[in-house]
């Protein structure tokens, strides 16, 4: 626990997961508002702008914590990752710093607009304040995606003569093929959590018999939207991602899927708990074929397991690894089925009178939360024990001058701060749906500049 | 290459020290000049929709010294771990406590808020001169590049030296001093009515505070650093720039007697960047100067990083940073005039 590495990931770690959580619902948040500002632009839109001025407060609030815990992300590979910064500083600093220039100055600029410029700027204008937050939040998700996917499989940098890391081909470095399939499946599964959260709030206020009509449209456009990205997040982009894994982090894939030992035919396991020390997975229930089909593209095609890695090069958290994995999928698949389940019963006209189908949409909502963070989580345990993978191994990045009982502190710190704004802000949301959605205040008088 | 990306760093950093400097000092004021709900209303309103774009100025300085300097950065930000992570706290409660402020609408919870909000706002300017102290004094970098920095030691600014002595704290006090002036000089231009009235004199006040500190501040700095005063001296652009931050000074004070707001703001901000440019100009090559043998200083050339890495950059930066000042300028515009405190679920 003293160990400074531990301790250095654990915060990293902790912020990160906590930090995401937020800026995971506004970027899918994003796109539903421009779509109904959108509508709001239509002859008699007016209902869809009651129920985007609904969700912009809600995305407000989310945004807010969204920055000030962005904040320290960047500023923590310098204090507590510092040898990796000096190794790839060069490079990874050009996508960090993209992102400050082209999305963090768009997004900032326009917030206050977006959330509190309703009355000051004409319709338009403020259809054009929610395009502008979210092509910045879709191009931040696009720079930090590109940085992390330079961690996971490096390509466009050459080896300086100081030992460190230096851009060599900047298009293949920003177009890496990792940064394109992991930012449409991270993208498509933003969308899937917004989809359900404001479905999920449809479905509270009809079950509640409150806010009829505006309840109405957020669970046809949830419903609509999630089902068209929950299908995206499995096919094509997870698959796509799952067979870059495949090819470019094979001990990756044999610690995901618990695979100890290599072979043809590889089965998909299904339920099992991997025993490290005993090399074996217990209780495994797998489907025949599946992982080599996956992952190759043919029934028999041969899956190395991690008996053909040397012991130093598997990912150091074996089983949650692999748990992670298959919270992932596995609540994946389930959110399809809901939606599927959904739509087809809005496509019958029943979808608002059926109230168990209501009851499952409103208690849904956190699945996407936990399928979202379980899948970073199996990218970055995927990644160990590198930092850049193949290149700097995890406990070669850390800060050589910060040592453990100080990265307790920050931790500690943290922990405590956050647990705070946590709380505050469940408040303020639970205020916000008691109140929903309503017309603008003192639109009465208001002069149309459209 | 290298002193083009030391420009645009010291460039990037002077932008957030002028604009997020307006609104901490805006902040440290804001219990002060702004009694009532609706008078702090004002000032937030008068803030609300800049802050946010402010601090982005900071993240994109990180950025180009990130990809720019990442020997500097990353010695720099882990060997000055504890006092970052009292910036980014500090950052954090700052930034909830005005988002989250008026979105209830009860006294207790406001003015816990507002308290917060305004020792946030008076303890980063603090930090910030701090740092800005050390990199003058120095810092004890080792062969490797390294160094490791207690919060404080015994204050003397002698090794072993601290984050804290008593000179890098006074040139906190000092940036405290002149940020609450600058945002007295910000809040006397945005705001009218009572709060216009105690932001001119807090402004008057502070600004005479910071003329009187200024020569005490030089003098201490001779002490700490006698490399800076003979740099001074045979380098133009630093009498220019330092000529500039005088005039500056001369035309806030002025101003805000003659109750010519907007005059003493824009005079306000050339002060604070003449004074940071200049620093900046006479501190050059050297961005981390070691308090041990002066070979080990950290400079923009033996820290640079990779020159084609530097060449790409300027590219993204020569198109992002035009951008940039464009969606400053439709903000600042779309929110010209007089601030006015928004009702109840209508704004900060």
């Amino acid at each position: 626990m003293g160990d400074p590495v531990t301790l250095h990931r654990l915060q990293f770690a902790f912020t990160v997961i906590y930090h995401y959580l937020f800026p995971v619902l506004t970027m899918g948040l994003a796109l539903l508002i421009v779509l109904m500002k959108a509508f709001g632009l239509r002859p008699g839109g007016e209902r869809w702008n009651d129920a985007a001025r609904f969700w912009i407060r809600i995305f407000g609030i989310n945004f807010a914590v969204g920055v000030v815990t962005g904040i320290p992300m960047e500023f923590q590979f310098g204090t507590n990752w510092a040898r990796f910064s000096r190794y790839a500083g060069n490079v990874i600093g050009q996508t960090l710093g993209m992102e400050g220039l082209f999305a963090f100055f768009l997004e900032s600029s326009f917030l206050s607009l977006l959330v509190w410029g309703e009355k000051r700027l004409s319709r338009r204008g403020h259809f054009l304040a929610a395009v502008a937050l979210f092509l910045g939040s879709w191009l931040s998700g696009y720079f930090i995606t590109a940085t992390n996917a330079f961690m996971q499989h490096p390509v466009g940098h050459a080896v300086g003569p100081d030992g460190a890391l230096r851009l060599a081909d900047f298009g293949a470095f920003l177009l890496n093929p990792w940064a394109i399939a992991q930012y449409a499946h991270n993208m498509v599964a933003a969308v899937v959590t917004a989809s359900f959260v404001v479905a999920a709030l449809g479905a509270f206020y009809l079950l509640q018999g409150r806010h009829r009509e505006q309840a109405s449209l957020f669970l046809r456009l949830g419903v609509a939207c999630g089902l068209v990205s929950s299908v995206l997040v499995a096919f094509p982009t997870g698959d796509r991602q799952a067979k870059l894994v495949a090819r470019h982090q094979p001990a990756t894939l044999a610690a995901m899927e618990g695979r100890f030992r290599s072979g043809a035919d590889a089965g998909l396991n299904i339920i099992g708990q991997p025993d490290v020390r005993d090399r074996r997975l217990d209780n495994a229930i797998a489907i025949p074929g599946a992982l080599s089909f996956l992952a190759y593209g043919h029934f028999s095609s041969d899956v190395r397991g991690l008996d053909e890695f040397p012991e130093k090069d598997w990912p150091d958290q074996i089983a949650l690894l692999y748990y992670a994995f298959h919270i992932m999928a596995g609540l994946g698949t389930i959110l399809v089925g809901i939606m599927l389940l959904a739509s087809l019963l809005a496509g019958a006209g029943r979808l608002e009178r059926s109230r168990p189908m209501l009851w499952i949409l409103m208690l849904s909502f956190p699945f996407p939360y936990i399928a979202v963070t379980a899948g970073w989580m199996t990218a970055e345990l995927g990644r160990q024990p590198w930092v850049v993978h193949g290149l700097l191994r995890t406990a070669d990045g850390t800060s050589p001058t910060v040592h453990g009982g100080t990265a307790l502190f920050t931790l500690i710190g943290f922990c405590g701060l956050y647990l705070a704004i946590g709380i505050l802000f469940l408040f303020l949301i639970a205020r916000e749906i008691d109140r929903g959605p309503g017309p603008l205040p003192g639109a009465a008088g208001q002069v149309s500049h459209a | 290459m290298h002193e083009v990306w030391f420009g645009i760093a010291v460039f990037l950093l002077t932008g957030y020290v002028v604009l997020d400097g307006f609104d901490f000092g805006a902040g440290a004021l804001h219990l002060f000049v702004a009694r009532s709900d609706p008078e702090r209303r004002q000032v937030l309103a008068a803030i609300g929709p800049f802050w946010d774009g402010n601090e982005v100025w900071l993240v994109a300085a990180g950025g180009a010294l990130f990809v720019g300097f990442p020997r500097v950065l990353s010695s720099g930000i882990s060997g000055f771990y504890f006092a970052i992570f009292l910036v980014l706290w500090s950052l954090i409660l700052r930034g909830i406590s005005l988002e989250f402020r008026s979105r209830v609408h009860d006294a207790v919870w406001r003015q816990s808020w507002d308290f917060f909000f305004s020792c946030a706002s008076a303890l980063l300017p603090v930090f910030l001169g701090a740092a800005l102290g050390n990199l003058v004094r120095g810092v004890p970098l080792n062969a490797d590049g390294w160094f490791e920095l207690d919060l404080f030691t015994d204050f003397t600014a002698r090794a072993p030296v601290g984050i804290l002595d008593w000179y890098t704290v006074l040139v906190g006090v000092f940036a405290l001093a002149a940020l609450a002036a600058h945002g007295g000089a910000f809040l006397a231009w945005k705001t009218d009515g009572a709060v216009q009235r105690r932001s001119r004199a807090a402004g008057l006040g502070l600004y005479s505070v910071v003329a009187a500190l200024w020569p005490v501040l030089m003098i201490a700095t001779t002490r700490v650093n006698a490399i800076l005063l003979p740099a001074f001296a045979s380098r133009p652009l630093a009498w220019i720039l330092s000529a500039g931050a005088l005039v500056g000074l001369a035309v806030v004070l002025h101003a805000l007697r003659a109750e010519r707001d907007f005059a003493a703001f824009l005079g306000s901000c050339t002060f604070l960047a003449g004074l940071s440019t200049a620093t900046a100009v006479c501190l050059f090559p050297v961005m981390l100067r070691a308090t041990g043998d002066p070979t080990l200083s950290l400079t923009a050339g033996n820290a640079g990083g990779d020159l084609a890495g530097l060449k790409t950059a300027l590219t993204w930066f020569a198109v992002g940073m035009p951008l940039a000042l464009f969606y400053f300028v439709v903000v600042h515009w779309l929110h010209r005039g007089k601030a006015v405190a928004a009702a109840d679920g209508e704004g900060y």
